[in-house]
């Protein structure tokens, strides 16, 4: 990156170490940082909208809808999560290219042959000609909807409880004032509901914080990848040998996620206490007897 | 003549060590799955009793240490429970592997006696000292929480019998904070025993082959390129221990509120998702 670290062997203490911690692959190293954000970034809201989904669909009238939306919340409870993050982007992936293959191969047979899963060479999904990033694109994406489904069940169950728990005298007095079902539910249901689901959601939160790093076993190159990567010892024959210094790297990725689950704590209380003004709850309670700030 | 009784003989106790040394290369039959998945949620079912049960002291007193005025022992406690509540236990498996392994190999020289460490480095010990320390950290929060919670009442009263100190904790305040902390911590141990699937998936290698349920489901889905068996199947016997466990939960949680009216309803099995 800089002009003297042309020859990493002829540099020293410091000056190493600055040139070492630039490197290409540091540098991959740290945007894989931002690998581990986009995936919150993207994946908080769409497990939020999946758990929307599922909580409506479990309060449907509509009674195959309704099971739909029970088995979807009740499929997370007892059967750990990293058996669903390895199985949901495979089951997807297959799911694609047998439709694909379905769709655009000559004489379509069964992919499944024996131990093998083979479609033919148009229906790979992405095609083998398709370049580096669309493989890295597709293989993100599934983990993302790995993730949005799981965490979306998690978070059906937290909004289910929530919309039980918005008081029902609200809700009646919504429909004595003549509102439709419609507007019961947009008006007064789920602007009143985040109240009782927000300290649920932020567990939830923390939980999707801390499972992250499983995006490793997804064959995603995040953090973990790159410190495997990186620490691992170096022989004379890299340009910068160094001995095993993988502990170091993980240390590093342990304060990282400290700070994530710090801050995090910080910001959701502030959070809870702005939703809890107003509210006939026991926060809402202490804060009008604190008076006004 | 019990269906897969060859199977059986063969592979129920693989995850140990015992029986046929080769894993099934080709021809995957249910059987062999079932088997096999099975043998290895031996080493789930080890992973989850040994961490609660010396999590459950720990926690304890952890939870102690943080209620504590000193703040000798308060910070300590606290920066524990932080440390382990806010980072994943994947990494926590990493670095402890890691830091496991820089141990010297020929073991420490304590007052010319040889401590060896390399045992340390395998996942039955490794690994079961990383969930007993993250068990612990969040089952210290659990109890932390409850024993906040006592009522002042049931203080006062242990104080009116003349009870102090050690006696009062041990007859009113502890029995007190365990009832009370209970359902959480059913919700903590339902949590850890789906975290022991972690275990070989993250820096302890499978020795030989000897891994726990998950280990086997993957490879199975690896070999036959089909999710659609193994997964499931791990599945399945993840739910069928999480209701042993809630029953069990819901014995002690019986004994614990014994005493109070209406306490014969069970525990009632609802995630609160504490993690």
């Amino acid at each position: 990156m800089f002009a003297q670290c042309a020859d990493p062997k002829a540099l020293e203490g410091l000056s190493w170490l600055m040139c070492y911690l630039t490197s290409g692959k540091h540098l991959l190293f740290y945007a894989s940082f931002g690998t581990v954000l986009l995936l919150l970034a993207v994946t908080a809201p769409l497990a939020l909208l999946f758990g929307f989904g599922g909580a409506m669909a479990s309060r449907s009238r509509i009674a195959p809808l309704r099971w739909f939306g029970k088995i979807y919340t009740a499929m997370v409870r007892g059967v750990p999560d990293i058996i669903f993050f390895l199985f949901v982007p495979i089951a997807l992936d297959q799911g694609i290219e047998f439709l694909r293959s379905r769709a655009l191969c000559d004489n379509p047979v069964s992919p499944w042959q024996g131990n093998e899963f083979n479609v033919c060479a148009a229906a790979k999904m992405p095609l083998s000609t398709s370049p580096e990033w669309v493989h890295e694109g597709y293989g993100f994406t599934l983990a993302v909807v790995a993730f949005s489904v799981v965490f979306g069940a998690f978070a059906a169950n937290v909004l289910y409880g929530a919309m039980n728990a918005v008081p029902r005298a609200q809700l009646e007095t919504a429909e004595a004032y003549g509102m439709s079902q419609r507007q019961v539910n947009r008006r007064v249901l789920i602007p009143q509901m985040w109240t009782y689901a927000l300290p649920g959601l932020s567990n939830l939160w923390m939980i999707l914080i801390k499972a992250t790093p499983l995006l490793f076993l997804l064959g995603i190159q995040d953090i973990v990848y790159w410190a495997r990567d990186l620490g691992g010892a170096k022989t004379q024959a890299f340009s910068y040998p160094h001995p095993d210094w993988r502990l170091y790297y993980f240390l590093a990725i342990l304060v990282f996620y400290l700070l994530m689950t710090w801050v995090s704590e910080r910001v959701l209380a502030r959070l809870t206490r702005r939703l809890s003004a107003g509210q006939a709850t026991m926060g809402g309670e202490a804060l009008r007897q604190a008076g006004p700030a | 003549m019990i269906p897969c009784a060859e199977d059986i003989g063969n592979y129920a106790l693989r995850s140990v060590g015992i029986g046929e040394r080769l894993l099934p290369r080709s021809d995957f039959t249910l059987c062999n799955q079932v088997t096999l998945i099975g043998s290895g949620m031996i080493w789930n079912l080890y992973f989850a009793a040994m961490a609660l049960f010396f999590g459950f002291f720990l926690a304890n007193a952890l939870a102690v240490a943080k209620a504590s005025r000193s703040p000798w022992a308060r910070k300590p406690a606290e920066g524990f429970v932080f440390l382990f509540r806010g980072s994943p236990l994947f990494i926590q498996f990493f670095l402890a592997y890691q830091a496991l392994v820089m141990l010297p190999r020929a073991g420490i020289e304590v007052m010319g006696f040889t401590v060896a460490t390399s045992w340390l480095t395998k996942a039955w010990a490794g690994a079961l000292l990383v969930l007993i320390l993250n068990t612990s950290a969040y089952s210290a929060q659990i109890f932390h929480g409850a024993l906040m919670s006592v009522p002042k009442g049931d203080l006062e009263a242990a104080d009116a019998y003349g009870l102090t100190g050690w006696a009062k904790f041990r007859r009113v305040t502890w029995p007190t904070m365990m009832r009370l902390a209970w359902p959480s911590y059913t919700n903590e141990a339902i949590f850890l025993f789906q975290a022991t699937a972690l275990v070989f998936f993250s820096g302890f290698p499978a020795f030989q082959q000897r891994g726990d349920a998950l280990y086997y489901a993957s490879y199975f889905a690896d070999k036959t390129f089909n999710p659609f068996v193994a997964y499931p199947i791990a599945a399945g016997y993840f739910i069928l221990a999480t209701l042993v466990l809630i029953g069990l939960f819901g014995v002690a949680n019986r004994r614990l509120n014994r005493h109070l009216p209406g306490a014969t309803r069970g525990l009632k099995y609802r995630p609160q998702l504490l993690r």
